[in-house]
């Protein structure tokens, strides 16, 4: 009974007729919630939905990197400080590293060759070394960009890391460790700071260090953020990942 | 226009509501996890974290 008296009441209701204006306007309020939906994903969350993509692509790279390496190094393997294997250079978009920085919350990003939009931009990569600069472990100063924000932002809170803090370098061959030094704020110009010597471009390589560049303040290209390492060592990648860095994220 | 899509939706009204906040979920995560990724990365380029110049190969693609 009160179905049926439902159903008489809304058939009684007047129905409204879908003209073209009725139509168009709902059509433009959608556009209109779509485009407010897209402003604040790429505010909120982009950087998590694109970022947990090159997480996933640097951890299956990084799990193919060395076959057959056990997953973490035994106590035995310690930090060496003598000459490291050489890297060999990479060709155009070759990802070959992968680079894991706890500050950053269980980061990890493959590195490619040349700071091109194909690499910054990929949802394989993020990170991307100056192709002129050291490779890892090298002589000179291993040179690495990634975005502050959108596209993954791998460096979004690359103001937070702190005096001391680890950055590894995986390669095919070893794992460089890196000790964060200094940030520096420089305007887009400042090309000192990938050089061999970071801002004094005509000092011939003393060291071996690492540059990270990305977008200062967010959002916005009008500066960069510098953070400068210094190496402190490198062990076999045969050994598998230093016992220091599986302890941090908790898989040692 | 969507006066017409619950109408042709089936059921009584609990489950056309049902129905419509499973299309609202479906729609929802098509958009974050495909389409705006892909509006991102084609039509929104993030600035260059780059410095200008110091790799003259690559500056001519970005």
């Amino acid at each position: 009974m009160a179905a049926s008296d439902a159903r008489a009441r809304r058939s009684a209701r007047p129905r409204r007729r879908a003209t073209v204006s009725s139509v168009l306007g709902e059509l433009l309020l959608t556009a209109g919630v779509l485009a407010l939906g897209y402003a604040g994903w790429q505010v909120w969350l982009s950087d998590a939905v694109l970022g947990e993509q090159q997480q996933q692509a640097a951890r299956a790279f990084a799990a193919e990197l060395v076959p057959g390496a056990p997953a973490v190094a035994d106590a035995s393997a310690a930090l060496r400080t003598d000459e490291p294997p050489v890297e060999d250079r990479a060709a155009d978009r070759e990802s070959f590293a992968v680079m894991h920085i706890p500050r950053l919350d269980e980061f990890e990003r493959v590195v490619g060759e040349g700071t091109s939009r194909a690499v910054l931009d990929s949802l394989e990569q993020g990170l991307a070394h100056y192709r002129e600069s050291a490779m890892p472990g090298g002589l000179g100063n291993f040179a690495v960009a990634g975005h502050r924000n959108g596209q993954g932002g791998p460096f979004t809170h690359l103001d937070e890391m702190r005096i001391g803090d680890r950055i590894y370098v995986q390669t095919a061959s070893a794992w460089h460790v890196y000790a964060f030094r200094n940030h520096e704020y420089v305007p887009p110009t400042a090309v000192g700071v990938v050089a061999p010597v970071p801002q004094m471009p005509h000092v011939p390589a003393d060291g071996r260090y690492l540059t990270l560049t990305t977008c200062n303040p967010e959002w916005s290209a009008a500066g960069r953020l510098i953070a400068y390492a210094t190496w402190v060592g490198w062990q076999s990648a045969e050994d598998g990942m230093p016992l220091e860095l599986a302890a941090t994220l908790g898989r040692a | 226009m969507y006066a017409a899509l619950w109408r042709a939706l089936p059921g009584p009204w609990p489950v056309r509501l049902a129905i419509v906040l499973a299309l609202l979920v479906l729609t929802a995560y098509l958009l974050i996890f495909h389409v705006y990724p892909w509006v991102m990365q084609t039509f929104f380029p993030t600035p260059d974290p780059t410095f200008a110049g110091s790799d003259r190969r690559s500056s001519a693609i970005a």
